[in-house]
């Protein structure tokens, strides 16, 4: 069986008849050099300038692709190096946006909620550029992590629009002209960040409508996933098969795979990435571990359909830690296809038989 | 003639400067959030923003002040989160809002703590005569909150709980006004059985204050059945969420009556629009004419639910737009 929307990022190179695609979510640890470099610019006093920092952040984004290609994975990101937050650096590009300051979401962590105070409008590109400087960068398919119309409208204050479906379907016309955009530019394979899904999952209906929008017109062979995180998945499986996207991201690795039989029935008719890495414990698993993660995707659907990721973005992790998750997490996937190239690997899928049946 | 207060739920943003040297001071993780004993620093940070919450809310002419609950790190579980019969762990979604609080954990016998209280006494001095309002989480959705290890039985649970908050009423310096948030009335519902111990609850904290106790459920409307428990509690007002719900609001009152005095949710505490006042004194007399001949002694302008939802700037404005809108609502009435 094969699976050509998936093997188009299939390296030349790779040596087994088996290929689980292995990638990431897409946010990574910023170098503190980085962060230093945005006080300094952000600093009215330091001499330390736009260009200066343009600069810091070429770097960076340089810098953390090369890591992702040295710990071997198959698709990169840049590790959204340039980005601050994921709704704010949306809403900072999008016409009709305002900021008022800070709100808290628990403890003394807060964000800068923004307002949609007016018609929401596309006005300039928000990601070709890191783009077309990751994709230079790199020899590697580029991945581009873009966040979905309905958690852009769900965690922004809505002064502008009757209700949240009704800006949900604004935004998501503003996506797709950005994808659209991004797919001229050469990008092949995107994914859609939807974690207010999850919060509110009596919502996958007009989730799934603006994904029908944002994918309208988009050439056949680009990728498109979604990644949902930190749910209850029973409340939007499988409602969520219906949805026109290639791939679903899926954090399963934190619960420990509590929530994988979930996936198991009805038969699961996309291709599964597979949070194989905790994104919140500070600690690397080992290659054997990942290994066995790994197979618990191979309950759910057959290496054909497997992509291989961690949980969700590793911002939060210390640097080192995140690089190896990730240098393990390939180790793993390669080991786990050379077993199934040698036929040592039986794992049985779908539905458990019911055991008074 | 009706009178107009306008006022508040309470739980209020903290200001900006306090958002960075409470951050700085506490840190951010949830073993750094308040466990009732913090020291001299933080106290003095608080203390700070205290004042000028009770600024703001003089500054824009509100007829209640209520300290702000600015330490209330666990949102309406706070209470029970300093208190030593309870451990906190980890952190948990609060209602459906992207907001989280750590669950507090009964584990032995509950006791007051007094640390409301002692807030209060603050804020007593702070208002120089002004009427004060205590704010508290309602015993129904208090229990709700949190998670019982200690008293095996929900309906103990919820007669400790009610207890416990008596206790916290007792120790309270004097007040005008008593808000007792009950979200979970909508957000959970009681069910049978359930609805008739949760009035009694609400019944017993009510009871040991003199002051005029207001009981706002909010995100939406009261199940029939609910709202007419509630009523046979010994309380002052209802509060009615009109921002998330007009229609059943309306169908109850007019279908089981309300008690004298009302609140009113109509300005938004969870969006950054701000409603102009002469918008929400229409709407008070629009929700007098649905109701034709009722008259009601106190009508309560507020905001529908806490409002540490908004940046700190249109949190104000919000508190200048709810006095207004009363002075707007005294003069039509007069």
């Amino acid at each position: 069986m094969t699976n050509e929307n998936k093997d188009q990022f299939r390296p030349p190179e790779h040596d087994s008849d088996h290929f689980l695609l292995t990638t990431v979510v897409g946010s990574y640890p910023k170098p503190k050099w980085l962060n230093r470099a945005k006080e300094l610019y952000e600093d009215d006093d330091h001499g330390f300038d736009a260009d200066d920092y343009q600069e810091a952040k070429d770097d960076a984004s340089r810098l953390i692709t090369n890591e992702h290609e040295r710990a071997g994975l198959d698709v990169v990101v840049d590790g959204e190096m340039r980005r601050n937050e994921m709704v704010e650096f949306f809403a900072h590009r999008i016409d009709g946006y305002e900021f008022n300051g800070p709100v808290k979401v628990w403890g003394h962590n807060y964000f800068d909620k923004p307002s949609v105070v007016s018609e929401v409008e596309y006005d300039d590109s928000w990601l070709v550029d890191e783009y077309e400087f990751t994709a230079d960068a790199s020899d590697r398919p580029v991945k581009v992590p873009i966040t979905g119309p309905y958690t852009l409208a769900n965690w922004s204050f809505n002064e502008a629009y009757e209700d949240d479906d009704e800006l949900t379907l604004e935004l998501a016309d503003l996506v797709n002209e950005e994808i659209e955009k991004l797919v001229d530019a050469g990008a092949r394979y995107i994914q859609i960040d939807e974690p207010a899904l999850a919060t509110t999952p009596d919502d996958h209906a007009i989730v799934g409508e603006a994904l029908e929008r944002i994918v309208a017109d988009l050439p056949e062979d680009v990728r498109i996933g979604l990644h949902v995180c930190y749910g209850d998945y029973s409340r939007i499986y499988p409602e969520i098969l219906e949805f026109p996207v290639d791939e679903f991201d899926l954090e399963l690795a934190n619960g420990d795979y509590d929530q994988l039989d979930v996936f198991k029935d009805p038969e699961f008719t996309k291709d599964l990435a597979l949070g194989v890495c905790d994104a919140h414990v500070a600690e690397v698993e080992s290659v054997e571990q990942i290994e066995e993660n790994i197979k618990k995707g191979l309950e759910v659907v057959p290496p054909e359909q497997l992509v291989v990721s961690p949980d969700c973005g590793v911002k939060l992790l210390p640097r080192e830690v995140a690089y190896g998750k990730m240098a393990n997490m390939v180790q793993a996937a390669r080991n786990v296809e050379d077993d199934l190239d040698a036929g040592t690997i039986d794992i049985e899928r779908g539905a458990p038989t019911p055991a008074d049946d | 003639m009706t009178e107009y207060v306008s006022t508040t739920p309470g739980l209020y943003p903290l200001p900006d400067w306090a958002k960075d040297d409470l951050s700085d001071l506490k840190g951010h993780q949830k073993h750094d959030l308040i466990s009732g004993d913090e020291g001299e620093a933080i106290t003095a940070a608080y203390e700070e923003a205290r004042d000028e919450v009770i600024g703001v809310q003089q500054d824009a002419g509100l007829d209640r002040v209520v300290e702000g609950q600015l330490r209330w790190d666990d949102m309406l579980a706070h209470p029970l989160a300093v208190a030593d019969a309870v451990e906190t762990r980890g952190i948990v979604r609060y209602y459906d809002n992207n907001n989280f609080y750590r669950e507090p954990v009964v584990q032995d016998d509950l006791e007051p703590t007094g640390d409301v209280a002692s807030e209060l006494e603050a804020t007593a001095e702070l208002a120089a005569g002004d009427d004060l309002q205590a704010v508290l989480p309602g015993p129904y959705s208090l229990a709700d909150l949190a998670t019982d290890e200690q008293y095996g039985d929900e309906a103990d649970f919820l007669g400790a709980i009610a207890d416990f908050l008596e206790g916290e009423v007792d120790a309270f310096p004097e007040h005008e006004t008593l808000f007792l948030l009950e979200p979970s009335l909508v957000e959970n519902a009681p069910e049978d059985g359930q609805d008739e111990r949760a009035s009694e609850a609400i019944d017993q904290v009510a009871s040991a204050t003199d002051a005029d106790v207001v009981v706002q459920p909010y995100w939406g409307a009261l199940e029939e059945k609910v709202y007419a428990h509630l009523l046979d509690a010994d309380i002052d007002a209802v509060g009615f969420d009109f921002v998330a719900n007009q229609d059943d609001n309306l169908y109850n009152i007019q279908e089981y009556g309300a008690p004298d005095d009302i609140a009113l949710g109509l300005a938004d505490g969870q969006n950054t629009l701000v409603e102009d006042p002469e918008a929400i004194r229409d709407r008070v007399e629009w929700v007098e004419g649905q109701l034709g001949v009722t008259e009601f002694e106190t009508v309560y302008l507020t905001t529908n639910t806490e409002t540490f939802y908004l940046p700190y700037g249109k949190y104000v404005e919000k508190l200048e737009v709810l006095a207004e809108a009363a002075d707007l609502a005294e003069v039509t009435a007069a």
